[in-house]
């Protein structure tokens, strides 16, 4: 029997306002705990919890951005339930009616083709707090409690893994450049959950799902999710079950582990929530917003392929983040050749940052510096040999290129009148290659431009060198 | 009866309370007669009528994305009206991973 995969994923994304969903409290963690609260997020009673008008700027911007409709007629929603990251034992959430609806986004394959991944539904909500926990107790820092997120909630269009970590690798983009959060896995600003059932080919109904819990990268994501497309396919074939329940990956042994079996539905008892009056959208606000969101990935990569001559490929590469394409476009205007600066940028400076396990910002390298190096490189005051000493200076410290490589004594030797002598010399003392070179051996040449690149510590310029060599050899 | 008593055993649990099997009888009782009530209500006839979630008129308010300061005072004060805490953390007796849920 052959079988269809069905994924469906859910997303939740931290919105970096500077305040809470619905109190004034500074929206940071990671400080003192228990900082940025007050009585709004500890669900003190008679408190009036007010909706962030920046919240709902952001979470409209990343749904018209994801090509959702937004809905006018909005309220809040309560959903109950019991747990210490979030003290007024509901989370104020939207389950009726969704800000956004019947979005979508285009994502590229590996086999050169691309398809439309829908996305049923994008919610505000307020995030829970931190717990730890040590022994016998959990300790609980409610910085992160009221934090605004958006759920996103695709539809179950994916088939295979890659789709699905094509589809994240797109959000986060998409995303990234709205400039709504910062999308990052690592720090909890992205979350993922993974739906994923199987079903005879052909066979209307969807299978039994089981869920993907605790995600902590997109490779995970997709080893998690070809793991449980093989575990799903062997329990079917040998006229087993699916469970349904909710699993975690393990990244050691890259299986799947049973974390919780789902008995029925979640009973959460929703109900609008009292103390938030509805949320109205008008017309004006939605084109507002549309106005508000910047340049787009597909937009950008469309550019960098008009404008600067960019293959599809170096476009996708330079936009995968907001960061590098900014840096890319940055480094351009300060003079520099687009096609040099994408090189560098996807060679030795992603090099770097992978080996380092750095985010471009992180390093020192500035659009600045990298374009006075690729300058430098092109105008010929130094050989790409030395740009890579300079890159890494440069990179490491920060150091402006130009000045250190004046003092460093690192400019590029092409003075024919100081290099002349020592071709003179070289010359002389290298019979053999004269002789070479005189029946047609070629490489003689490049044996006496190492002797030449020797004698200057790699300095000398090998084109004027190379020049220099054959009208000097001719004249012998 | 328009409530059994397992739905208010199960209603009780999600929200943590227990209660003996008079109280649970007698709330029987109570929740039949608000739930007919309210059924009384629905021979209203709503044609045309635009569901409403809230009875206030308001809609709209709305705050600026604007941080207040961090106010160590409340900050403290709260601490101090947890059960518990320790450096500046709300302890809780420890709760299992994965149980319950994570407010998502």
């Amino acid at each position: 029997m052959n079988f269809e995969t069905t994924i469906g994923l859910e997303v939740h994304v931290e919105l970096k306002t500077k305040s809470k969903m619905f109190s004034p409290s500074a929206n940071e963690f990671g400080d003192t705990p228990n900082m940025n609260t007050n009585v709004i997020d500890w669900g003190y009673p008679g408190v009036l919890p007010k909706v962030n008008k920046g919240a709902v700027d952001f979470g409209m911007r990343a749904a018209l951005a994801l090509n959702a409709t937004i809905a006018q007629d909005n309220h809040f929603d309560r959903k109950n339930y019991f747990y210490p990251d979030n003290p007024k034992a509901y989370q104020v959430t939207q389950f009726e009616q969704p800000i956004g609806h019947d979005g979508w986004v285009e994502v590229h394959l590996s086999n050169g083709t691309t398809k439309k991944i829908g996305i049923e539904e994008l919610h505000l909500e307020e995030d829970a707090g931190k717990n730890t926990h040590t022994g016998q107790y959990s300790y609980v820092d409610l910085n992160r409690q009221g934090t605004p997120l958006i759920e996103i909630v695709s539809k179950p269009d994916m088939t295979t893994p890659e789709e699905a970590y094509e589809y994240m690798e797109t959000l986060r983009q998409v995303i990234q450049f709205t400039g709504v959060s910062d999308v990052k896995m690592e720090e909890g600003s992205l979350r993922v959950d993974a739906n994923i059932s199987l079903r005879p080919i052909g066979q209307k109904e969807y299978g039994v799902k089981t869920e993907l819990k605790n995600i902590n990268s997109f490779t995970y994501l997709r080893k998690g999710l070809e793991y449980e497309e093989k575990r799903q396919a062997q329990i079917l074939l040998s006229g087993g079950q699916i469970r349904q329940e909710t699993r975690g990956f393990n990244e050691n042994t890259g299986e799947t582990v049973l974390q919780r079996i789902k008995e029925g539905s979640d009973d959460y008892r929703y109900f609008p929530e009292p103390d938030i009056p509805p949320l109205q959208i008008s017309d004006k606000w939605i084109d507002e917003v549309r106005a508000s969101i910047p340049e787009m990935p597909h937009e950008r990569r469309k550019r960098y392929i008009n404008d600067f001559g960019l293959t599809e490929n170096d476009a996708q590469v330079l936009t995968s983040t907001l960061e590098m394409a900014n840096f890319f476009e940055e480094t351009v205007k300060q003079g520099a050749d687009a096609k040099l600066v994408s090189n560098w940028l996807q060679g030795e400076v992603s090099a770097y940052m992978n080996a380092q396990k750095l985010d471009l910002q992180e390093t020192k390298l500035t659009p600045e510096n990298l374009a006075t190096m690729i300058n430098l490189i092109t105008d010929g005051t130094i050989s790409s040999k030395i740009a890579k000493k300079v890159f890494k200076e440069t990179i490491t410290n920060g150091t402006e290129p130009k000045q250190w490589v004046e003092d460093k004594g690192m400019v590029q030797l092409s003075d024919p009148a100081k290099l002349l002598p020592m071709i003179t010399e070289v010359l002389d003392n290298n019979g053999q290659s004269i002789d070479d070179f005189k029946n047609g051996k070629d490489r003689a040449i490049g044996f006496l431009v190492g002797q030449i690149m020797k004698q200057t510590h790699g300095q000398a310029n090998p084109k004027v060198v190379n020049q220099l060599l054959i009208s000097e050899l001719k004249k012998r | 009866m328009a409530i059994s008593k397992e739905q208010v055993t199960h209603v009780a649990d999600l929200a943590r309370l227990s209660f003996t099997d008079e109280e649970l009888g007698q709330f029987t009782d109570q929740l039949s007669q608000i739930t007919d009530m309210f059924n009384e209500l629905q021979e209203v006839d709503t044609k045309g009528v635009e569901p409403m979630t809230h009875v206030v008129d308001l809609v709209n308010v709305l705050r600026d994305d604007v941080p207040a300061a961090a106010n160590p005072q409340e900050r403290e004060a709260l601490l101090k009206n947890a059960p518990d805490a320790e450096d500046g953390y709300i302890k809780v007796p420890a709760i299992l991973d994965n149980e319950g849920d994570d407010g998502e």
